[in-house]
């Protein structure tokens, strides 16, 4: 794929791109978190950018990476309809202050994309107009895909039964009715 | 009615085990169910539900949406922990008497999900009476846990049983097709292979 997205970001950002690379043929920039905002907008508007269509935004975990450079990696993907080229772009962002500015007015799409990071990250989008949970309950206490979340806790929001119940289910492998039905009467079937 | 049996102190008063008998025949072929389908193992209850497979066969096809006018409550597919409270509502909600069935492994433990976000199997929601393992299981599974939960209903046997599997006989093709004559009593054609 070609460099030019990369080349308008570094034109336009300057010193902001912190990074660029190119992994198969996919454009990756990591821009400084005040461009954000600027940068999404650039792309969209920028004549030989034009890129009109919102892919994917979401976020990676990185829990070792020191927390001043930011832990977490939030990215946009977006695409060009009709110029075919396609770029990601990162801001890190540190769980200290897990802040970015929203782009949920310049992709509608990702408006969706950012609550669904608020829900599992916890990573707060400045100006988002409804940031709540998306796929996780308001009682969930913490957000689940970070690392440091222990994966098999659950927070259940009904009380489970107790095993003293009288229909609580058999588990073991000799448990339960025998599968042949044996107290029937086949006359039960007869049609 | 001469054997009419009176079991004295019983919490609705007068039963005789003719009328339990009478009712759980009754019962079992006229089981409106309330679908709770959540996930891929819909496929395979629209598959038994289907002509091919056809559970009108048993009395059972009627899906009521509506909890009060349901009996049989099939919970098919993963409970997120986000769902369990609208499933234990809508379990509160049915009339006795009534009965879960726990389709597909999902439903039945959690299944391949152990993580914050699945319920481990909807008995530690509700109480189940029939489990028809299986990811997603085949719509003849479906239909011997139908029939399992009907003879327990008749049975009045309130005890939660698992499908188990069925052992597949053995012997060569000839003792195989004679067996089969015998099960279903010459009333079926002989298969071919076409
Ligand atoms: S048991 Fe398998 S087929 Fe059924 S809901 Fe779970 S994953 Fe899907």
């Amino acid at each position: 794929m070609s460099k030019l997205l990369l080349d308008r970001l570094k034109a336009q950002f300057g010193d902001s791109v912190l990074e660029t690379s190119n992994f198969r043929g996919d454009d990756v920039a990591v821009l400084d978190p005040k461009v954000w905002r600027a940068a999404a907008e650039f792309l969209r508007d920028d004549n030989r950018c034009g890129c009109d269509y919102f892919v994917d935004l979401s976020c990676v975990d990185y829990p070792d990476e020191d927390d001043t450079k930011g832990r977490f990696d939030v990215y946009l993907i977006v695409y060009s309809t009709h110029k075919k080229h396609r770029v990601r772009i990162k801001a890190r962002v540190s769980e200290a202050n897990p802040e970015l500015d929203t782009v949920g007015d310049i992709y509608l799409g990702a408006s969706w994309g950012e609550r669904e990071v608020f829900d599992m990250f916890g990573v707060r989008f400045k100006g988002h107009p409804d940031l709540r949970r998306i796929l996780m309950y308001e009682e969930f206490v913490g957000y689940p895909l970070r690392k440091d979340y222990p994966a098999t806790k659950a927070q259940p929001l009904v009380e489970y039964r107790d095993n003293t119940h009288d229909k609580l289910g058999p588990f073991l492998a000799d448990e339960g009715m025998p599968f042949n039905r044996a107290p029937v009467d086949p006359k039960n079937f007869a049609s | 009615m001469g054997d009419l049996k009176v079991i004295g102190g019983g919490e609705s008063g007068f039963f005789s085990t003719k009328l339990d008998a009478l009712l759980g025949w009754a019962r079992k072929f006229s089981l409106f169910q309330y679908p709770f389908v959540t996930a891929c193992c819909g496929m395979e209850f629209m598959a038994t539900a289907g002509p091919k497979y056809d559970i009108a066969r048993f009395g059972a096809e009627a899906p009521r949406f509506s909890p009060r006018q349901s009996d049989l409550l099939w919970v098919v597919g993963t409970i997120s922990q986000r769902q369990a409270p609208a499933l234990r509502r809508i379990y509160e909600q049915m009339l006795e008497p009534k009965w879960v069935m726990s389709f597909g492994t999902c439903a039945s433990c959690g299944g391949f999900y152990d993580n914050y976000a699945t319920v481990p199997g909807i008995d530690k929601i509700i109480p189940v009476d029939v489990y028809i393992p299986g990811c997603p299981p085949r719509p003849e599974a479906v239909l011997d846990g139908l029939m399992l939960l009907m003879s327990k209903i008749a049975a009045g046997d309130k005890t939660p049983a698992i499908l188990k599997n069925t052992a597949l006989p053995e012997g060569s093709d000839e003792e195989l097709e004679k067996l089969y004559q015998i099960r279903m009593k010459g009333k079926v054609p002989v298969m071919s292979e076409e």
